[in-house]
């Protein structure tokens, strides 16, 4: 008998690029960030990385046994999202804080809705927002200084407490004392500017350095994985709003400074333009992108905390059905409009 | 040069045309047995005029359509009829063929040419109906139905359909340009039967030579002034040989969903479709032959050949030295929109335009992921198109709802499966969709 051969719809071709090399890829791409936040603020920085990670994995290796899923932690996306729960979390933290914020952002937010795909919120801040209304204290004030600035031992904090190792961050400072404060603790505006851009600051573990997280999210783009709208209109949303805002008269405000602190490059280039929960047409992506950065300019500048681009993004995330429905593609060539009978 | 194209979606694939596009067409020997399915074309299924142990000629009416769509069916060697039995089907999986038994001691018919320029539109029209040529780019709509358009309709442009945007294929390149003074001689029969003045082949730039030789035949063949063909190079880009994409890309006119070329007043004419028209027309050769692409990396040797309808596919692997152990996948026609096929008993018929090989490095058969909503199918439909969407909606059990993204007006290219990083069978997906949206739930 003549053997059979394989049959299947067509395309008979694929490209090469899968979900998991997508994964993978954006993952990598963040590593560079890794390595600084682990020159900054010492090994703490991975290990917590490390805890957040395969918090992640074995939440949703769990979660999926349970629900009777086929078992997909190789794809890489829980990967992905324990190293942005660690990224956005301080670097002051105890080591078992990111197994809470896995469980919010993995069973919680995404497998209980449906698991990859059908999450309405960023897993990684879904985790970050859930970490923040319940442990205050350790989101808000377990900073440590950067290395570069303050010359702590790389060991340092591995496997002491936190007495007297925390500092404010740039945002907080800027919130509560106002500028002048700010130039005072981080010296002047091209100093600041110099170790923001760099990193050299304290803050979120994957936050500080604006220069590595723009190569990676360069990186992203040259290989087609995010397109330039998001990134592009959040951050020029952030800009106007805090030069037209943010200063003491209006069309003064610090724009480099609300730029490059907080998250707010990490979540335009990292969270903002995350598949699941952000739009998929230009359009929709720039007006996504506007409300990701006004939101985050009204949390900053008028609500009770210094930073907002988590809030700002989740609720963006609401929003993005919506969006979705609203843009559709422009078809190519639908049909003629039938003659509409006329109305008696 | 870019070149002109349509203005949304479309991939790149990688074209694999290396295989074949500089082998010169041959003629493969003929079989000792053929099989021509009954079906070969779009329409109704042709009924036999012939009985078990009748002897036939080469060329011979063998299946006719009564009523309804369809197109004659002649047989493709001289021999005996054995009998008519299902035989498997490049798309239909099965489907009665009537099988030859080739007498070996027969010489091959000759054909001489005939003046042509003095016979009416009409007579033209009846010498395309009674070769039984229908469009060879796969679809098989008869061609003299197609050359005939409703009066009403006002025509101005015959389009020929040089694109060959399928990965692999090689036959059009081959035959524009190894016989491009018939593809344009076709293009004047046919630009004559339709009574209009203006004619142009759409050739994708990766074809130079074949531009090249085409606009020679031009310069050569201007005395007979039966209207104004031109060549015109269109950007390489998949899927440009479809046909409302090259209209847009030639014409700049969109034909709307659910409408036909002639209500913008074209006709696309595939290029191997000439060539028959032009045989048919100049030398009553009826449609019996098949120039097609044999490719892939699993097949010994590769080739572009002229096979006579009917000759069953493991002939053809035969004469071609076999295939490779790797062999994973047998597709008829291009990778993007071929079918696969489970057996080598399947004939060749008169809409194949190619048939593939595939090893296990070309093509893939695996699972697939969750829609992660990276949209990459929304930019890549040419038609503009909801893929992603439509694809949850089958899966959730509501493909009846699609309509609203434009599911109809899905041609299945294949382009959004293509780019999706979840390997998803967005194609299956549409058709579900579509067969929702007819049935109504």
């Amino acid at each position: 008998m003549e053997p059979q051969w394989a049959v299947s719809i067509s395309p008979h071709i694929r490209q090469t690029q899968t979900t998991a090399g997508i994964m993978w890829t954006v993952s990598g791409s963040l590593i560079p960030v890794l390595l600084l936040s682990i020159y900054n603020f010492g090994l703490r920085s991975l290990f917590i990385t490390l805890s957040s990670v395969i918090s992640c994995v074995v939440v949703e290796a769990i979660c999926q046994r349970a629900l009777g899923r086929p078992i997909s932690v190789k794809d890489g996306s829980a990967v992905l999202t324990g190293i942005l729960l660690a990224f956005v979390i301080p670097p002051g933290v105890p080591y078992w804080l990111p197994i809470i914020g896995a469980v919010a952002a993995i069973f919680i937010n995404k497998q209980l809705m449906g698991g990859l795909g059908f999450n309405v919120w960023n897993p990684a801040l879904v985790g970050r927002a859930l970490l923040t209304a319940a442990f205050p204290v350790y989101m808000t004030a377990a900073w440590i200084p950067s290395r570069e600035v303050s010359h702590v031992p790389i060991l340092n904090y591995i496997w002491g407490g936190l007495d007297g190792v925390s500092t404010a961050t740039p945002l907080y400072v800027l919130r509560h004392y106002g500028m002048e404060a700010l130039t005072k603790q981080f010296g002047d505006l091209p100093v600041i500017y110099t170790n923001f851009l760099l990193g050299f600051k304290p803050g979120c573990i994957g936050e500080t350095s604006a220069v590595l997280i723009l190569l990676g999210g360069l990186f992203l783009m040259a290989r087609g994985i995010i397109t330039w709208p998001i990134p592009v209109s959040t951050l020029a949303s952030v800009a106007v709003i805090s030069w037209v805002f943010g200063g003491e008269t209006w069309l003064s405000g610090p724009v480099l400074v609300h730029l490059l602190s907080g998250g707010v490059i990490l979540g335009a280039f990292y969270m903002a333009t995350d598949y699941v929960t952000s739009p998929s047409l230009k359009t929709a992506q720039i007006i996504f992108g506007i409300g990701v950065g006004g939101l985050t300019m009204l949390i900053r500048l008028k609500g009770g905390y210094p930073e907002g681009v988590c809030y700002a993004i989740l609720l963006m995330n609401c929003l993005t059905p919506a969006l979705n429905e609203w843009f559709r593609p422009e078809r190519f060539a639908p049909p003629k409009q039938a003659p509409v009978a006329a109305a008696k | 040069m870019a070149g002109l194209t349509f203005s949304k979606g479309g991939v790149h694939p990688e074209e694999h045309k290396e295989l074949t596009e500089r082998l010169a067409i041959e003629e493969m020997p003929p079989p000792a047995q053929v099989a021509l399915p009954l079906s070969m074309h779009f329409g109704a299924i042709a009924q036999p005029v012939v009985k078990k142990k009748q002897e036939v000629q080469e060329g011979e009416v063998i299946a006719v359509v009564e009523k309804g769509l369809g197109a004659p069916i002649h047989s493709s060697v001289t021999g005996t009829v054995k009998t008519v039995e299902p035989r498997p089907h490049p798309t239909m999986v099965r489907c009665d063929a009537i099988i030859i038994d080739r007498d070996p001691a027969a010489a091959p018919r000759k054909y001489e040419r005939e003046n042509w320029t003095t016979l009416s539109r009409e007579q033209l029209l009846a010498r395309v109906k009674d070769a039984g040529i229908v469009g060879l780019g796969g679809a098989g709509f008869p061609t003299a139905v197609k050359l005939s358009p409703p009066p009403t309709a006002k025509m101005d442009l015959l389009i020929l359909n040089g694109a060959e945007c399928e990965p692999y294929l090689t036959t059009d390149h081959r035959i524009m340009l190894e016989h491009p003074e018939q593809v344009v001689e076709g293009a004047k029969i046919m630009v004559k039967i339709l009574g209009i003045k203006k004619g142009v082949i759409g050739v994708e730039l990766n074809k130079p030579d074949a531009i090249n030789a085409l606009q020679k035949a031009l310069k050569v063949s201007d005395g007979h002034d039966e209207g104004e063909i031109a060549v015109q190079g269109v950007q390489v880009k998949y899927p440009q040989g479809s046909e409302k994409q090259l209209i847009y890309s030639l014409t700049k006119r969109s034909v709307p969903g659910g409408g036909l070329p002639f209500d913008v007043g074209v006709i696309v004419q595939n290029i191997s479709t000439t060539v028959a028209v032009y045989e048919a027309v100049t030398m009553n050769k009826p449609l019996y032959e098949k120039v097609m692409t044999v490719s892939g990396r699993a097949i010994k040797r590769p080739a572009n050949i002229k096979v006579k309808v009917g000759t069953v596919l493991s002939d053809v692997v035969e004469y071609l030295g076999g295939v490779s152990d790797d062999l994973l996948k047998i597709v008829s026609g291009g990778p993007m929109m071929g079918f696969a096929m489970s057996s080598m008993d399947v004939p060749v018929v008169k809409t194949t335009s190619g048939v593939l090989f595939l090893n296990s490095k070309e093509t893939s058969i695996g699972p697939y992921g969750p829609c992660i909503h990276c949209g990459w199918c929304l930019q890549a439909c040419p038609m503009g198109l909801a893929p992603k969407e439509i694809g949850i909606y089958v899966e959730a059990g509501k493909g009846h709802l699609t309509e609203r993204f434009g599911i109809m007006e899905c041609f299945e290219c294949g382009c959004c499966a293509y780019v999706c990083p979840a390997k998803r069978p967005l194609v299956q997906f549409c058709r579900l969709a579509k067969i929702g949206v007819k049935r109504g739930s």
